[in-house]
Order: C-alpha cells, then sequence, then structure tokens
C-alpha cells in the first residue's frame, strides 16, 4: 500500500486494517454492511464447506475434506478432554467454535487483499471477554463461593496466602486482556510489517531484498496464524478447567 | 508501527482503536459467531460424532470378526497337524507291512529258487556222470575195435573174448 507520491515514499501500512462500508460511502453504523461484514461471512462459507459439506458424505472411509474436519474435531475434543476433564466435554462445541472461527479468521486474513477480521482488537475483546465471563459465571454456578479456592494458593505458606491471593486476583482480571491482546497484536503487527516491506519494494534498489522478506514473513505469518489460534483455544480450555476445578 | 504523524484516511490514528467502528464488529461478529456456532453444533459435530463413532465400531466389529476367524484358523491348523501325523502314522505302518510282505515273499522265492537250483545241479550231476560213463563205454569200444583193427591188420585173427579182456585190464590199469 505504498505509493510514490512526488517521488517520496508513503506508507500505510495501517490502511488494510481501515473498516468501510462496502457499498456505501456513508458513516460505519453497526448495521451496515463492511468489509468486516464480509470477511466473516466469507470466514462462516469457508467453516461450513469443510464441516458440512466436507462431511456429506459420512463416509467410514473419509474422503480428504472429511479428513481434515475428523482432524480438526479429534484434536480440539481431546484437547478439551486432556486439559479440562471430562466435564468439560460439553463445552466442546463453544471450544470449537471459538477455534474454528479464529483459525479461519487468522489464515483467510493472509489472503493477499483480505480483510483480517482476528487483527481488531474490537473482534478480539468480545472474544477474549465472552470467555472471561463465561469462565467466571460457570466457576461461581458451578462451585459457588468454592470458585473463590482460585485465589487462595492452599499449598503455600499461610502468611504468603494473602499476598499470593491478591497476585492470583490480579492475573485472573488481566485474563481477558492479555488473551485479546496477543490475538489481535500478533496478527495486525505481522500484517503491518508485510505491508511496510511491500511500501520498500518501490524502491528498485532493496525491491529483491523487500520481496524476498515479504516471503519470509508470510511463511511465518503462516505459522502464526495457527499458532495463535491454537494458544487462544488452549488458554480457553485453561480458564474453563480453572471454573470446573478451581482447587490448586 | 506506523508513526504517529502518518493517519489512515480516516484521520484517527490505528484503524483498531477508532471506536466509531467498534458497534459494527461487535455486532457482526456476534452474528458470526451464533451461525457458527448452529452450523457446528446442530449440522457438523454431531455428523462427525456419529461419522467417527460409527468407523469406531466397524473397526472394533471387524477386529472382533478377525480374532475370531484368527482363532478358526489356528483350529483348522491343529486339525491339519493331526490329520497329517495321522497319516503319516498310517503310511509308516503301510509301509511297514508292505516291506515284511515283500520280504517274506522275497526269502520264499529265494528258497524256491536254492531248492531249484539244487535240482538243476544233482540232475546235472547225474547227467555228467552218466556221460562219463558212458565216454567210459565209448573208449572200451573204440579200444576194442580199434585193437581188432590193429590185429587184423597184423594178420592175426582176434579174438574177442581175449581182446576184450586185454583192454579191460588195460583200463583199469
Amino acid at each position: 500500500m505504498a505509493t510514490e507520491n512526488d517521488g517520496g515514499l508513503e506508507f500505510h501500512p495501517l490502511d488494510q486494517f481501515i473498516v468501510k462500508p462496502l457499498f456505501s460511502d456513508g458513516p460505519v453504523h453497526w448495521y451496515t454492511v463492511t468489509n468486516v461484514t464480509l470477511w466473516l461471512a466469507i470466514a462462516l462459507v469457508a467453516i461450513t464447506a469443510l464441516f458440512v459439506f466436507g462431511s456429506r458424505g459420512r463416509a467410514i472411509v473419509p474422503s480428504r475434506t472429511q479428513s481434515i474436519g475428523e482432524v480438526l474435531y479429534g484434536f480440539t475434543y481431546k484437547m478439551v478432554e486432556d486439559v479440562a476433564g471430562k466435564d468439560a466435554v460439553k463445552f466442546f462445541p463453544y471450544i470449537f467454535t471459538l477455534f474454528m472461527f479464529i483459525l479461519f479468521s487468522n489464515y483467510l486474513g493472509l489472503l493477499p487483499m483480505s480483510f483480517a477480521t482476528t487483527s481488531h482488537i474490537a473482534v478480539t475483546a468480545v472474544l477474549a471477554l465472552a470467555v472471561f465471563f463465561t469462565v467466571t459465571i460457570l466457576g461461581f454456578v458451578k462451585n459457588g463461593t468454592g470458585f473463590l479456592k482460585l485465589f487462595w494458593v492452599s499449598s503455600a505458606p499461610l502468611a504468603l496466602r494473602p499476598i499470593l491471593a491478591i497476585i492470583e486476583l490480579i492475573s485472573y482480571f488481566v485474563r481477558p486482556v492479555s488473551h485479546s491482546i496477543r490475538l489481535g497484536g500478533n496478527i495486525m503487527a505481522g500484517h503491518a510489517v508485510m505491508k511496510v516491506f511491500a511500501g520498500f519494494a518501490a524502491i528498485a534498489a532493496i525491491s529483491p531484498v523487500a520481496v524476498l522478506s515479504i516471503t519470509a514473513i508470510y511463511g511465518l505469518e503462516m505459522l502464526v496464524a495457527g499458532v495463535q489460534a491454537y494458544v487462544f483455544t488452549i488458554l480457553t480450555v485453561v480458564y474453563l478447567r480453572d471454573a470446573l476445578h478451581p482447587a490448586h | 508501527m506506523a508513526s504517529g504523524t502518518e493517519t489512515t484516511a480516516d484521520g484517527a490514528g490505528m484503524p483498531q482503536l477508532d471506536f466509531a467502528t467498534f458497534p459494527n464488529q461487535i455486532f457482526w461478529l456476534a452474528v458470526t459467531l451464533v451461525a457458527i456456532y448452529f452450523v457446528l453444533s446442530r449440522i457438523a459435530l454431531p455428523r462427525i460424532a456419529g461419522v467417527m463413532s460409527e468407523r469406531q465400531g466397524t473397526i472394533t466389529n471387524d477386529i472382533a470378526a478377525a480374532e475370531e476367524l484368527k482363532l478358526k484358523a489356528r483350529e483348522a491348523e491343529e486339525a491339519y497337524n493331526q490329520a497329517l501325523a495321522e497319516a503319516r502314522a498310517e503310511a509308516q505302518k503301510i509301509a511297514a507291512e508292505t516291506k515284511a510282505e515283500i520280504q517274506g515273499e522275497l526269502a520264499k522265492a529265494q528258497e524256491k529258487a536254492d531248492a531249484e537250483i539244487a535240482a538243476k545241479a544233482a540232475e546235472s550231476e547225474k547227467a555228467i556222470a552218466e556221460i562219463r560213463a558212458g565216454a567210459v563205454e565209448s573208449v572200451k569200444a573204440v579200444a576194442k575195435d580199434t585193437t581188432k583193427e590193429i590185429l587184423s591188420a597184423m594178420g592175426s585173427k582176434a579174438d574177442a573174448k581175449a581182446v576184450t579182456a586185454a583192454v579191460n585190464a588195460r583200463m583199469k590199469g
């Protein structure tokens, strides 16, 4: 997104993140169909394509698409079961929804000219806050005041426990912040860096280096997209385990 | 990121911090998440779970069937081995019997042959003795005749009795 104006380079690495209406130039109301809407819809379509149309054969010996869906299903199911326990399995659809949404959004955002919905703090914050509130409410509903044991480290010496309780409490409330910024920041930074290098590619002398760098960073971002989706999901599962089994 | 002097088209700083777009994003995100949740939990996940458990069932059944077949195969092999051992024992028995029988027949035949050979040898000996006796007679006759001829050639009448006696006497000597 760099253009050469009057012999100078202009970088607009953040222009790719602008939310704009698809069909008009007016202001962005809450109901306006924007590029965000478009790419969220594409994620929905892609997920539907993989999991609904991919498995429409219901084959005992699966097709390739069906296998991918089954691998993701099995992987996530096992993760929930292993980390949060058998009683967490009923939350599997929620976690799978989160995981697939983030995974697909991250990879769709890596398509050239696309819009990375997960690079927006508004999106990741909603996801993280949803997890935070769900887990907190669930913790109190399941364990009553016993959920507060999460902050009372019974394995530590008695004198240290109040101090640890304060630290635990702070870390508990920082969870949604780190949870959302980790994902949004990673995706945004990667995309912005690629745009900066793309701007340098306009200068003939360094363009080969710039193009190679874009390629390398793109490869890195492919990794980051998957890893960040996984990290977000496994943290959600860990928080869920805390809610179901608060004792340390 | 971009330095503070650079601005986006909207004139704000980071588009991420343009709070005017938040309601829009949050609204559409909620719609999308609910849609994804319903698609997954109502259609996709039950179907995949069904397929996977069905496959697990099929695999379990197949393994059980394979185990059963294996057992059957082992039984069949045992039966085969037993039959083989029996057959081998039978064969050995038959071979031994046959051998004994052949041996008996052979001994009998040999005995018979020996007897025949002995008979033939005795017969031959008798024949040889006869021939020998015949030969002695012939020699006697020839000697008599020769003597008679010689005597008649010398001009004297041969006395048959005397010649015979003389020849007999010579032959003994």
